[in-house]
């Protein structure tokens, strides 16, 4: 019962809500504050009670539903959907309390934000926990809805042409995968009876055409959703035009659905697939990862930059996943994990700059290390962990992914290390534009972080110092549901074994 | 030369002659009751007879396939269940009609002259609509349960002509009403000739009209295979008219636009159910060992349908026509499902039309209560900022639409994977795909509806929603927890429709 209970939870807060009046609003988001930190509670009492040795899935629960056509509630989780689930949990609470205010002066009232929030969260949870195809699918579509109000209410500028850019992209895609869905249906009908089953899935013997085709529906709604080049367009302008909150759950949990798919229901579920179109997707993997960062750089919207970053982010971990290696796929889900945090701290930072300057321009900010100083450092903090400064966390997952990817793929990984290099560019100049150099007029009295954003930020700064030191914990859960993803695709490592940087 | 009285089977037969008797009763109380008991009488009359008929359809569930009325109709599982889908829907349609204010005063009346304003002011009512939506029920039972050409035309016949005439009856805009029962009536009249063409060459081919006899001339092998195409092409003709298909469904904007909304509804909704039963029973048993023959053309057919029905819907300012393309798409999912000749493509199908009339019935029902004060307004950009006036009817419209668009968690979806699983399942892969593309390129327009109502500011020129009546109420709740409830939890149904889902030969 214990993934149930947590999912559960996010949605019996979201009833709670409606319950109550519209013109309550702290009390409102007090009980959604309240609610998502008892979810993060029940996940880490859960994440404790997680056996690292165990193979295959844990805290498995199954009942049916609906018979007729093999569909179970099915849910489990492994490493990495663990691992997932963590970071969704942490996220949402911190950005509820970081943007305490954003959901004032949306379209739709203030009760309407966090029941939405909330019902995402509990969708974020199914998502990964779902072991039935069918679960997983009805999670991955319907998570839309509240991401389409979520940006099209309570946004700014374009917000409802890029809440519709952001739906017909990822519905294109989910129906793509719905057509590969009713495919595995019937192969499976065929052979073992109905079942969404996805370990039962993974033993089935599909031809090698049909298997292809299946996998590029499944592939291409999860490179939408990643967002891989040249599928990333309508990610800019989301991200751009969503609250910072929303911003941060749609780069940091959601678009991870994506890698997420590429692994479970990709290289698992299609390992003979996988392996023929790797060369493509590395090599869309690695374009990714040069033009996101080489935008990234052009950008003058604090919000579009990081976006763009993302983009080249998510180039290392679909290269990493598809690198095939037992450290690429690690390094790729802690890269999920790490990601989350670093975009996390550098929206909510973001946010908070433009929320006080009133302007996203990098431009209009400058000097704020002396005006700002808590502000001006996690900003500073946050940026060098994006681009992977040693010690901080994001360092350990893009050499891991590196390493993994350079035993089987040198030229790719040489190429990816390129990034790094523009990485370096693309945080270092806005941090030079907006924190140093002489106050920019009309920025001498903006107010430093309040108690409030102090706590919000607090904990992702720690985390980001803490698995940058020490990533232990989080790759003892992690290495090995990779190493057991790389054996169902059927891959040895390459010997001799490179030893990633944290053994 | 004695006469020999035809054996009926009354039991089996029950349910339409209960519809059936209800509507001549209806003739007769309209030729003798005062004109002020008529609405409430006629009312009740109708929707006791279709409550009536129910119960029978529900006797009936499970026993025995019977044929009736010396083998003209055959009473097998899907027959039953098509013919208690149509009275739920009839019954649903019912308390739409109820609500008057739709229908011409007095339908003879000129558009615009004197006779129609005295008309208006002396409170007339066309209480006539209630025998005639009883003779269509009637008709829209009988066409899936005929089992000879015979019988089928003249089931379609019962089930069109009152439809032709009910089209005519708006309050509103009578001359776009009265213009699109014209082009229903000739449009329909031109394609039953074809299906009566048909009909004709299929005699010539089998040398009966019984579709059994039709299934084993086929399969005989024994006839003449030009006599056999000929027919099937008119055959389908008829048919695919009916359902709507591309290119025969030139018909459904004007007519789903001009009709009064509630009959719009009601027809939207049975005379798709009626007429695809139609179309499978004659696929899946008479036809089914020419397969050869026709299922490329319905490939075609059906591929086609979905894309431009999906389309030409984005191009639409009307709420009603928009909704009019989008049942032509769903025509073509549906084509999809007669495609499949599986045991599952039945089950798909059926539970299909089940749910898509449903979400249907609710989707006009909530049109009907945008009104400013020359009626009803369909106009979508006056629809525009809904969700700010009348927030409940914009969610209800909305949950609709994603219904429609097949977003999982209602209906729609259920009913798109089944009878998707249901193509692929016999090999019609491509079919499918262009099916689910089809389906990307639906949702477009959906969305933009929604957007309409949810995201943008209303303009100055106001519409205001009617607070609905309690009939038109219980419709639009009934639609809204059956497309969530078939959406989350479809098992009853689903097992219901398999436990019934075997035609007879």
């Amino acid at each position: 019962m214990t993934l149930t209970i947590i999912g559960a939870l996010p949605l019996l807060g979201a009833l709670l809500i409606s319950l109550l009046g519209n013109s309550q609003k702290e009390n409102i988001k007090k009980l959604a504050l309240l609610t998502s930190i008892l979810t993060f509670v029940a996940t880490l009492v859960a994440a404790l009670n997680f056996e690292i040795d165990r193979p295959g899935f844990q805290f498995v629960e199954k009942y049916s539903w609906i018979p007729s056509l093999g569909v179970n509630f099915q849910v489990g989780v492994d490493g990495i959907s663990l691992i997932l689930i963590l970071l969704s949990t942490i996220l949402v609470p911190v950005v509820i309390l970081a943007g305490w205010n954003e959901s004032e002066g949306g379209r739709f009232s203030v009760k309407t934000f966090y029941i939405l929030m909330l019902v995402l969260e509990t969708m974020m949870i199914g998502v990964f926990a779902a072991t039935d195809v069918f679960l997983f699918y009805i999670f991955f579509e319907a998570m839309l809805v509240p991401v389409y109000f979520l940006i099209g209410g309570y946004g700014s500028g374009a917000r409802q042409a890029a809440a519709v850019k952001f739906l017909l992209y990822s519905l294109f895609g989910g129906l793509l995968m719905l057509a590969s869905i009713i495919g595995l249906y019937v192969i499976s009908s065929n052979q073992i009876g109905r079942t969404f089953d996805i370990e039962a899935l993974q033993t089935l013997k599909i031809d090698s055409l049909t298997e292809n085709l299946l996998f590029l529906g499944f592939f291409i709604a999860f490179a939408i959703k990643a967002p891989l080049w040249p599928l990333h367009t309508w990610l800019p302008d989301a991200a751009k035009s969503a609250t910072p909150g929303t911003s941060i759950l749609l780069l940091g949990v959601l678009d991870k659905v994506g890698t997420f798919g590429m692994i479970r229901y990709g290289v698992e579920l299609f390992p003979n697939a996988s392996k023929t179109f790797t060369p493509l997707i590395i090599t869309l993997a690695v374009i990714s990862i040069i033009y996101g960062a080489i935008l990234a750089i052009g950008q003058k919207d604090i919000k579009s930059l990081i976006a763009f970053t993302s983009i080249s982010h998510f180039g290392f971990i679909t290269m990493g996943i598809f690198a095939m290696t037992t450290q690429g796929n690690s390094g790729a889900t802690l890269y999920m994990l790490n990601h989350g945090f670093s975009t996390a701290a550098l929206f909510m930072t973001a946010g908070w700059m433009i929320s006080r300057r009133g302007s996203s321009t990098i431009s209009d900010f400058g000097g704020l290390q002396r005006v700002t100083p808590i502000l001006a450092w996690s900003f500073f903090i946050a940026g060098l962990s994006s681009l992977a400064l040693p010690g901080l966390s994001s360092f350990v997952s893009e050499f891991l992914v590196l390493v993994g990817t350079y035993t089987r793929y040198p030229v790719a990984a040489i190429i990816g290390t390129i990034g790094i290099i523009l990485a370096a560019l693309y945080i270092l100049i806005p941090v030079q534009k907006a924190l140093h150099g002489p106050t920019t007029p009309g920025n001498e009295n903006l107010p430093d972080l309040n108690k409030r954003e102090v706590i919000a930020i607090a904990p992702i700064i720690a985390l980001i110092i803490g698995l940058g030191f020490y990533p232990k914990p989080a790759l003892d859960v992690i290495n090995p549901a990779a190493k057991a993803t790389i054996t169902k695709a059927g891959f040895t490592d390459p010997a001799p074994v490179v030893q990633g940087g944290d053994k | 030369m004695g006469f020999t009285s035809p054996s009926l089977e009354y039991g089996a037969l029950a349910p339409m002659l209960v519809i059936f008797g209800a509507g001549i009763l209806a003739v007769i109380v309209e030729a003798f009751v005062s004109a002020k008991l008529r609405p409430s009488l006629q009312l009740a009359l109708s929707i006791g007879a279709v409550i009536l008929s129910f119960a029978q359809v529900i006797r009936l569930r499970g026993t025995e396939t019977v044929t009736a009325a010396n083998n003209s109709v055959i009473i097998d599982g899907p027959v039953l269940f098509m013919q208690g889908t149509i009275l739920v829907f009839a019954l649903l349609g019912l308390f739409l009609i109820a609500d008057f204010e739709q229908f011409a005063a007095q339908a003879s009346a000129v558009p615009g002259s004197e006779e129609e304003r005295s008309a208006i002011q002396t409170g007339k009512m066309q209480t006539e609509i209630y025998p005639l939506t009883l003779f269509a029920v009637g008709g829209m039972m009988l066409f899936p349960a005929a089992s000879d050409l015979i019988t089928l035309f003249v089931a379609l016949e019962v089930l069109s002509l009152p439809l032709y005439l009910m089209a005519g009856l708006a309050r509103r805009r009578r001359l776009l009403s009265q213009e699109a029962a014209l082009k229903y009536f000739l449009l329909g009249a031109y394609s039953s000739a074809f299906f009566l063409f048909g009909s004709a060459f299929l005699y010539g081919y089998a040398g009966t009209v019984q579709l059994s006899g039709i299934a084993s001339s086929i399969s005989g092998g024994a006839g003449n295979d030009i006599f056999l195409l000929i027919g099937i092409a008119a055959l389908s003709v008829g048919l695919l008219f009916k359902v709507g298909a591309v290119p025969f469904h030139a018909w459904t904007p004007d007519v789903y636009q001009g009709a009064p909304t509630a009959v719009t509804a009601f027809m939207a909704a049975a005379t798709k159910v009626a007429a695809f039963g139609a179309a499978l029973r004659i696929f899946y048993t008479a036809l089914a060992g020419a397969e050869w023959s026709w299922q490329p053309l319905l490939t075609g057919v059906a591929v086609i349908t979905m894309i431009v029905g999906s389309i030409i819907a984005i191009a639409q300012r009307d709420v009603k026509r928009m909704l009019a393309y989008s049942s032509i798409a769903h025509a073509g999912f549906l084509l999809t499902g007669i495609l499949a000749l599986n045991k599952s493509g039945l089950e798909a199908s059926l539970f299909y039309l089940a749910i898509y009339g449903l979400t249907t019935l609710g989707a006009f029902a909530l049109v009907s209560l945008v009104r400013d004060s020359s009626g009803e307004v369909t106009d979508l950009n006056r629809w525009v900022g809904l969700a700010k006036r009348s927030p409940l009817i914009a969610s209800f419209f909305a949950l609709y639409l994603l219904s429609f668009a097949g977003i999982p968690l209602t209906s729609g979806f259920i009913g798109k994977f089944t009878i998707f699983s249901a193509a692929y399942e016999s090999g019609n892969t491509g079919v499918v795909v262009v099916g689910v593309l089809s389906s990307a390129i639906a949702a477009f327009f959906y969305i933009r509806v929604i957007v309409m109502m949810f995201f943008t500011d209303p303009e100055e020129d106001t519409v205001t929603v009617s607070i609905p009546s309690i009939f038109t109420s219980i419709v639009i709740w009934i639609a809204a927890l059956t497309t969530l409830a078939f959406g989350v939890f479809p098992t009853p149904l689903l097992d219901a429709i398999a436990s019934l889902s075997t035609f007879v030969r």
